[in-house]
């Protein structure tokens, strides 16, 4: 039943351990920003963020108030808004530890962990610095013809998947349409923490159409309700995202200073909301 | 004929490349290469070509999540794709992750995104980089984000098929792992290119100037072109102008 888990963000938010491995969607695809704020003003630390399979505004965020040891990433990048500047700071500084990985390379880990399996093989990658990079990936011959060379790459298990979705049911099966990366992460973890714009009173599996889009509660720890909870991102088919608070980020988040200002910000206008 | 911006031009030069394509995917951060998709497109008919726009949803029918673009083209179902660089160098390895001495970089970029998977695997890999500059197109990248050429045993359909800049077109030789200044833009010679590039490369026989976009061609990029990137770059199309 959902009453036993739904909570509040701020519970939500207190079900992430310090250091546990985090994975979270890109910036296009249904991301928990104010369940990200929420784990800001909880202070949590040491976070092993990984990026499914790369991030933006939201391990900006994370990375700018401290929160991230280690970030895995095919990319952290504002997209047209230019470069993710905490990531960049930190990154360069040293402060936050990197592991570069490359889009497929993450989507596979995290498949090998959907299958239970101790890695999945992948072409490509050979002859990438990136592979000197990332010791804990493996050469292997393909057993088969043509025994062409293949990376292995370790399965991945966050102990979170963290994400936002336009609505759950009343037994915690959440809706998440085509952005099926989110059923690979919920897979993948051990568990999904979920906030939604809305709990609504239906059974998201009595309806052929609904199922196929859904995720089963089998996988969800716990659901929040967060209104506008990806803003300022998008969430895809709900609302579009709002350009000129991202500018506003972008430019604020350039310098230390200017993104305490836009954190306090923004946790004011969140409170204000909750 | 009316005159046009250095945009429209690469627009036209890489649409160009994409000639009997089937099925053309653009990435992240790429608004000039999808621009030249959907004009290549456009002037295949419409039916024929497939165009992909990551972080579209009218243009984009993958239903699997993120990764369907990557098991596709290791099906071999994508047939064409862009890639850019911070660094290009000559033997077609991209850089995509820093400048410096990693970890420790003095320049980070973002990272390097799908690139060390799909430049095996997509047949035509056009990279693209406005900036032609000794710093962009290097003799040696510092970082290899993804090889151009692969040894015989690595299993590789796929791998970069010409290099769009904005003063010229190159074509990329596997065999020799060079590349072959094929195409000057208007106001440049070889001279110049030789002295804005950091890397040998070889002449074509017959380079020419990069043939200007005709009146047919700028109508479409000033209309349905510019209506079909609106909605993942709406402003590289605001800045695009109107027929």
């Amino acid at each position: 039943m959902v009453s036993k888990n739904l909570l509040s963000l701020q519970a939500l938010a207190a079900r992430v351990p310090d250091g546990a491995m985090l994975a979270v969607p890109p910036d296009y695809s249904c991301v928990a920003l104010a369940a990200t704020l929420a784990l800001i003003r909880r202070g949590v630390r040491r976070l092993h963020l990984l990026a499914v399979p790369q991030s933006g505004m939201q391990a900006d965020l994370l990375i700018g108030a401290g929160c991230v040891a280690t970030i895995e990433c095919a990319a952290v990048t504002l997209g047209e808004l230019g470069p993710a500047p905490r990531f960049t700071e930190a990154v360069k500084s040293g402060r936050v530890c990197i592991k570069d990985s490359t889009c497929p390379a993450i989507h596979a880990a995290l498949q090998a962990s959907e299958k239970g399996l101790p890695f999945l093989p992948s072409r490509g990658i050979i002859g990438s610095d990136l592979l000197r990079v990332r010791p804990d990936w493996a050469l292997i011959d393909n057993p088969f013809p043509p025994h062409d060379p293949l990376v292995a790459l370790p399965a991945l298990k966050p102990d979170i998947a963290l994400f936002h979705a336009p609505f759950a049911d009343r037994h915690g099966n959440v809706w998440i349409g085509r952005r099926r990366e989110l059923m690979t992460m919920a897979h993948a973890a051990k568990e999904s923490l979920v906030t939604v714009e809305e709990v609504r009173d239906i059974d998201l599996m009595a309806d052929e159409i609904f199922a196929a889009g859904a995720l089963s509660s089998l996988y969800v720890g716990a659901i929040a309700e967060a209104k506008n909870g990806a803003w300022p991102l998008a969430l895809p088919g709900v609302y579009e995202a709002d350009e000129a608070a991202l500018r506003r980020y972008a430019e604020l988040a350039s310098s230390e200073a200017g993104f305490a200002h836009y954190l306090s910000e923004a946790n004011a206008a969140r409170h204000a909301a909750e | 004929m009316s005159a046009y911006s250095r945009t429209e031009l690469l627009i036209a030069v890489i649409a160009r490349l994409l000639g009997g394509v089937g099925h053309v995917a653009v990435g992240a951060s790429s608004p000039i290469p999808g621009a030249a998709a959907f004009l290549a497109q456009a002037r295949s008919g419409g039916d024929t070509m497939r165009v992909t726009v990551l972080g579209s949803r009218r243009h984009n029918d993958f239903t699997d999540g993120g990764r369907e673009l990557f098991d596709c083209a290791a099906q071999g179902r994508i047939d064409a794709f862009f890639l850019g660089g911070g660094q290009i160098d000559g033997h077609g390895n991209v850089n995509l992750v820093g400048l410096g001495d990693y970890p420790n970089l003095d320049v980070r970029f973002p990272g390097s995104f799908g690139s060390a998977y799909l430049y095996f695997l997509v047949p035509r890999v056009i990279l693209f980089r406005e900036e032609h500059s000794p710093r962009v197109l290097v003799p040696k990248v510092d970082f290899i984000s993804a090889p151009g050429v692969s040894a015989p045993e690595v299993h590789r359909p796929g791998g970069p098929y010409g290099l769009v800049t904005g003063r010229a077109l190159f074509r990329f030789d596997k065999s020799r792992a060079r590349f072959g200044l094929a195409s000057l833009h208007p106001g440049e010679t070889v001279a110049s290119i030789k002295a804005a590039t950091g890397f040998e490369f070889d002449l074509a026989p017959d380079i020419g100037e990069t043939p200007a976009p005709d009146g047919a061609t700028l109508s479409l990029i000033r209309g349905p072109v510019r209506d079909a990137i609106a909605e993942v770059y709406p402003r590289f199309a605001a800045n695009l102008r109107s027929d």
